[in-house]
C-alpha cells in the first residue's frame, strides 16, 4: 500500500552549542548567534517516514515546516536523505506564534495537502521544548495521536503499530490511519545524505531562493527538480488572521530568569553497605535514578 | 558534530589542485552526461561542487559514525559461523551508512550506477575513512575491484556486477595462498572448464581480506601443467552461486574489524574475466596498482590520526608546570610528524592525479582513437603513475608507522595503555607497510624509475612549474636553493651506483636511492603547495631539513661503501 506521509520539521537555533551571546538582553533567543539546524528529533521522525516509504513502494514523503523563507534549507536537507518534496509555510503575519497558533497554521497547511495517511514529527523542538505542536495538530485535524514513538513496527490494513518509549518501559499501541505520530530522540538516527541525491537536488530551490539565482541556475533548478520546494502563505492555507501569529497566541513571555544551581543541603554517609543501600532506595523512590 | 572532511582544510587544498580541471573535463567528456543523468554536473565548477558535497557526506559519516564505532569494532571483531563471516556490529552499521549514502562504486560510470568520480576525490574519501577506522577502510576500499571489472571484463559482466557494487555489495580480491604470498606466480587454485564451458574453482586461498564478500575477483590456474604466471587467469565468483566457504579468520595484531579469511573453493562456479593467461601479468598488476594507491591513502589517514592524537595530547598534558608541547623535544617531534604527513599526502594526490589522467585516456581510447598528442600524454602520465605509486605506498606507509610510533611516544606511559586511540592506531598502521606489496617490494617497483630517469623527469617538471609560476615567495627561496644542491648530490650518488653496472649493488642500495628520490619529489611538491597556500610553509621548511639530512646520510653511506662489502652483509 502506498502512503502519503507528511513529516513536520522545524529549523531551530543550535541550542546544543550555546555561546555567551546566545540570549538577547530581553531574554529572547539571539538567532543570529546560533547556527540554524534541523531540529534533531524531526530527523528521527524523518527516518521513520523513510522506512515507511522503503517498505511501501510508491509512497511519498512531504516535508512541512513553518518559519522564515530560509527554512527551505532543512527541506533540502530532508530531500538529500530521501524525502520527495516540501512546503515552507512562511508569512510575516505568522511570526511570533506560540504553540496554539503554530499548530493551527500547520493544521491549515495539512488540510491544503492532497490527502495524507500519516503525519510524523519530532517529539519536540530544542528551542521551545514544549512537545505541544504535534498533539495539537492531531486535535485540530480530529485524528488520533501517538506520542513518544520510538519505532513504527508495522503499517498495514489502515493501521499503524507503534512502539512508545515511556518513562518506565515500552508500550506497543495500534492506531487507525490517518494519525499523528511524534517520535523521540531515542529512535534510530536518520540515515545520511545520499551522494546521488545531493548531486541532483542541490538545485532544488524555493521561489524565494530562485529569485536570487542567476538565470542559468534557475533554469537548472527548473529542469532538474521543479517546484519540489514550495512556499505557502497564510492566505493560501486559508488561515483566520485572528488565530495566527501574535494575535492568535495567548502565551506571553512575562519574564525570563537565569537559574543557577547551587547545593542546598548535604548529607554525610558512613562508608558501609547499609547506608549506601538506604540512599539507593531513597533515590529510586523519588525517581532520581532507576 | 565532527566532520573529518571539513575539519581538515588540507584536503580541499589538494582537491582544488590546478590539474583537476583537465582531469574533470576529460573524465566528464565535456559534461555530456548532464543531458542523460539528472545528477551529472553541467560544468567544471559544478563537478567540483559535487565532489566537495559528497566528501562532506564522507566526512560526516566518518566523524559521527565510523570513528565512534572504531574502538568497539576493534574489541569485538568479526567471527565465522557455518562458513560465513559475521561482521562486528559496528562494522555492519558503518557499511549500512556507506550504502545508504551511496558511497560505493564512486568512480564507476553513471550508466552502471556510479558517481563517475575521478580517482582523486575517491582516494580522498579513502584518506578520510582511514582516519576514522583503518580496518574499515579495507572493506569500503575494496570497491576498487570494480575498476578491474570495468577495465577488463566484457559488457555483460559489467552490466551484471558493477551496478551491484554501486548498490553496496562488497568485494574481495582472492589472490594469495598458503604458498603464494609476495610470489603470486606460484598460485595453485585450480580453474577447470566443464564440457558446457562453465568454469569451476577448487582449492584454498589464504589471507583474503573480506573473504566472504558478495563478489570476488579470483586468481586461479586455468592452464593445466603450467607453473608460472602465464598459466593464471582472473575469475569473477558470485557468492549467490555458492561453492566458497570461510574455513577460519585470522587473529591479527591490528585492523581487527577487517576479516582476513581462509577460503575453501569446492567446485565453485565462476566466470572468466578478460582473456585466459593474462590474470597475473595484466589484470592483477592493474588491480594491485589500484590497491597500492588505496593503501597509500590508508597510510595517510593513519598519519593524520597519529598527528591529531599526538597534538591534542601534547597540548593537554601538563608536566613541570606547562603543557608538554612547549618543550623543544616534543614540538620538534610534532613538526616532523606533520611534515611527514603533509609530504606523503602531497605525493598521494599527485599520484592520484597521474592515475586519473592515464586511466581516463585509456577509457576514452575505448570510444575513439586518441590523437597522437593524447597518446603521448597518456604514456607520459602512465609512466609517472607507475613511478609514483610505489613511492606513495612505500614511503607513505613507513611515515605512517613512524608517526604512529611517535604518537605513542608523545603519550608516554599512557600511550602504552589501552586507554587511548594511539594504541589501536599503532597496531592498525603496522600492516600498511606489509600488504599489497611490502615496502621492500615497493622499492623494487620504484627503483627502475629512479635509475631510468623517470624521477629526474619529474623533478625537472617541478622545476619548470616553479619557474613558470608566480615569483617564489621569499620565505621559500632558501628552500628551493637548498633543494637544488640536494638534487645535485643525489644525482651524483645515483650515477656512482649505476655506473658500476652491478645489479646486486643497485638492489642493495635500492632502499636508500628510493628514499632519496621520494624525499626530493615530496620536497618539491611541498614547495609547490606552500607557494599556493601559506599553511604548508612550515612543513615545507621542516621537510626540506629532513630531506637534506637524509640525502646527506645516504650519500655518505654510498660514497663510503665498496661493493665487495656486500658479502659481509650476507646471512
Amino acid at each position: 500500500m502506498s502512503l502519503n506521509i507528511i513529516v513536520l520539521a522545524k529549523q531551530v537555533p543550535d541550542t546544543r552549542n550555546v555561546g555567551k551571546d546566545a540570549m538577547k538582553e530581553d531574554g529572547t533567543i539571539n538567532r543570529a548567534a546560533l547556527p540554524a539546524i534541523f531540529n534533531p528529533e524531526d530527523l528521527n521522525a524523518l527516518e521513520q517516514a523513510l522506512r515507511l516509504k522503503d517498505a511501501n513502494p510508491g509512497s511519498t514523503v512531504t516535508m512541512l515546516t513553518m518559519g522564515l523563507p530560509r527554512a527551505s534549507e532543512i527541506i533540502r536537507e530532508a530531500i538529500y536523505r530521501g524525502a520527495d518534496r516540501g512546503v515552507v509555510l512562511t508569512d510575516r503575519c505568522l511570526g511570533g506564534a506560540d504553540t496554539l497558533a503554530t499548530s493551527y497554521s500547520l493544521a491549515q497547511a495539512v488540510k491544503k495537502m492532497e490527502g495524507y495517511d500519516i503525519i510524523l514529527g519530532g517529539r519536540q523542538a530544542i528551542d521551545g521544548d514544549t512537545a505541544q505542536v504535534g498533539p495539537q495538530i492531531a486535535e485540530k485535524l480530529g485524528i488520533p495521536q501517538v506520542t513518544y514513538a520510538e519505532e513504527i513496527l508495522d503499517c498495514k490494513d489502515g493501521h499503524v503499530i507503534v512502539k512508545r518509549r515511556l518513562e518506565h518501559g515500552v508500550e506497543t499501541v495500534k492506531a487507525p490511519l490517518p494519525c499523528v505520530v511524534t517520535v523521540t530522540g531515542s529512535a534510530d538516527e536518520c540515515r545520511p545524505r545520499n551522494a546521488q541525491r545531493v548531486c541532483k537536488f542541490k538545485y532544488a530551490a524555493s521561489p524565494t531562493e530562485k529569485n536570487a539565482l542567476s538565470e542559468e541556475a534557475a533554469k537548472r533548478a527548473d529542469s532538474r527538480c521543479p517546484d519540489i520546494i514550495q512556499e505557502w502563505n497564510a492566505a493560501f492555507v486559508e488561515a483566520d488572521p485572528e488565530q495566527i501569529g501574535f494575535p492568535g497566541s495567548p502565551t506571553k513571555v512575562k519574564a525570563i530568569e537565569n537559574v543557577v544551581f547551587t547545593a542546598k543541603e548535604s548529607r554525610r554517609l558512613e562508608n558501609n553497605d547499609e547506608q549506601l543501600e538506604e540512599l539507593i532506595q531513597e533515590l529510586i523512590a523519588n525517581h532520581t535514578i532507576g | 558534530m565532527a566532520n573529518f572532511y571539513t575539519d581538515n582544510p588540507d584536503l580541499k587544498h589538494h582537491l582544488t589542485h590546478p590539474l583537476m580541471r583537465k582531469i574533470v573535463e576529460l573524465k566528464e567528456r565535456q559534461y555530456s552526461d548532464a543531458e542523460k543523468f539528472d545528477y551529472a554536473p553541467y560544468n567544471f565548477d559544478d563537478a567540483m561542487d559535487n565532489y566537495d558535497k559528497v566528501l562532506e557526506i564522507v566526512g560526516d559519516i566518518c566523524g559521527e559514525i565510523i570513528a565512534p564505532n572504531a574502538e568497539d569494532v576493534d574489541h569485538q571483531g568479526p567471527r565465522v559461523e557455518n562458513g560465513r563471516v559475521i561482521y562486528a556490529d559496528g562494522t555492519q552499521v558503518n557499511l549500512d551508512a556507506c550504502r545508504k549514502a551511496g558511497l560505493m562504486g564512486m568512480s564507476m560510470p553513471r550508466r552502471l550506477g556510479g558517481l563517475n568520480f575521478p580517482i582523486t576525490p575517491y582516494i580522498m574519501a579513502a584518506d578520510i575513512v582511514s582516519r576514522a577506522d583503518t580496518g574499515f577502510e579495507n572493506l569500503w576500499g575494496l570497491q576498487d575491484c570494480a575498476e578491474t571489472i570495468y577495465e577488463f571484463a566484457d559488457e555483460e559482466q559489467k552490466q551484471k556486477f558493477i551496478p551491484r557494487v554501486c548498490a553496496g555489495e562488497t568485494m574481495s580480491m582472492d589472490l594469495t595462498e598458503p604458498d603464494a604470498g609476495s610470489d603470486l606466480q606460484s598460485v595453485m587454485l585450480k580453474a577447470s572448464q566443464l564440457e558446457d564451458g562453465t568454469w569451476v574453482l577448487n582449492g584454498v586461498k589464504r589471507f583474503i581480506t573480506n573473504g566472504d564478500a558478495d563478489i570476488h575477483l579470483v586468481l586461479a590456474r586455468s592452464e593445466e601443467g603450467t607453473k608460472d604466471g602465464r598459466g593464471l587467469s582472473m575469475f569473477i565468483y558470485d557468492k549467490r552461486d555458492g561453492g566458497v566457504t570461510v574455513r577460519r579468520i585470522e587473529n591479527k595484531m591490528g585492523i581487527k574489524g577487517s576479516p582476513t579469511c581462509e577460503l575453501v573453493y569446492k567446485n565453485a562456479k565462476a566466470e572468466l574475466c578478460g582473456s585466459r593467461r593474462l590474470g597475473l601479468i595484466k589484470y592483477v598488476m592493474a588491480l594491485m596498482n589500484g590497491a597500492r594507491l588505496g593503501i597509500a591513502a590508508q597510510s595517510v589517514g593513519c598519519s593524520e590520526l597519529a598527528y591529531r592524537e599526538a597534538l591534542q595530547y601534547a597540548k593537554e598534558r601538563m608536566q613541570f608546570g606547562k603543557a608538554i608541547i612547549e618543550f623543544p623535544a616534543v614540538y620538534e617531534m610534532l613538526a616532523t610528524m606533520k611534515a611527514k604527513l603533509d609530504a606523503s599526502r602531497s605525493l598521494l594526490y599527485e599520484t592520484a592525479r597521474y592515475v586519473d589522467l592515464y586511466k581516463v585516456y585509456d577509457d576514452i581510447a575505448k570510444e575513439r582513437p586518441l590523437t597522437p598528442e593524447e597518446k603521448k600524454e597518456a604514456k607520459y602520465y602512465s609512466k609517472l603513475a607507475d613511478a609514483c605509486t610505489p613511492l606513495a605506498k612505500g614511503l607513505g606507509s613507513e611515515y605512517a608507522n613512524q608517526n604512529a610510533y611517535d604518537c605513542i611516544q608523545i603519550h608516554g606511559g599512557s600511550g602504552f595503555m589501552k586507554d587511548y586511540a594511539c594504541e589501536r592506531l599503532y597496531r592498525d598502521t603496522r600492516i600498511t607497510s606489509i600488504y599489497e606489496g611490502t615496502t621492500q617490494l615497493q622499492v623494487v617497483a620504484a627503483i627502475r624509475h629512479v635509475t631510468s630517469g623517470t624521477i629526474n623527469t619529474l623533478i625537472d617538471s617541478y622545476r619548470a612549474q616553479l619557474a613558470a609560476g608566480e615569483p617564489l615567495k621569499p620565505e621559500l627561496e632558501a628552500v628551493k636553493v637548498r633543494l637544488e644542491a640536494i638534487v645535485e648530490k643525489y644525482q651524483a650518488a645515483l650515477a656512482s651506483v649505476v655506473e658500476k653496472k652491478d645489479q646486486t649493488l643497485v638492489d642493495f642500495m635500492g632502499r636508500r636511492l628510493v628514499e632519496m628520490a621520494g624525499s626530493i619529489v615530496m620536497s618539491y611538491l611541498l614547495l609547490l603547495d606552500a607557494q599556493r597556500n601559506d599553511s604548508f610553509t612550515k612543513s615545507c621548511i621542516v621537510y626540506g631539513n629532513l630531506t637534506d639530512a637524509l640525502v646527506a646520510q645516504h650519500c655518505e653511506f654510498i660514497a663510503g661503501f665498496t661493493p665487495a662489502e656486500i658479502d659481509t652483509y650476507k646471512a
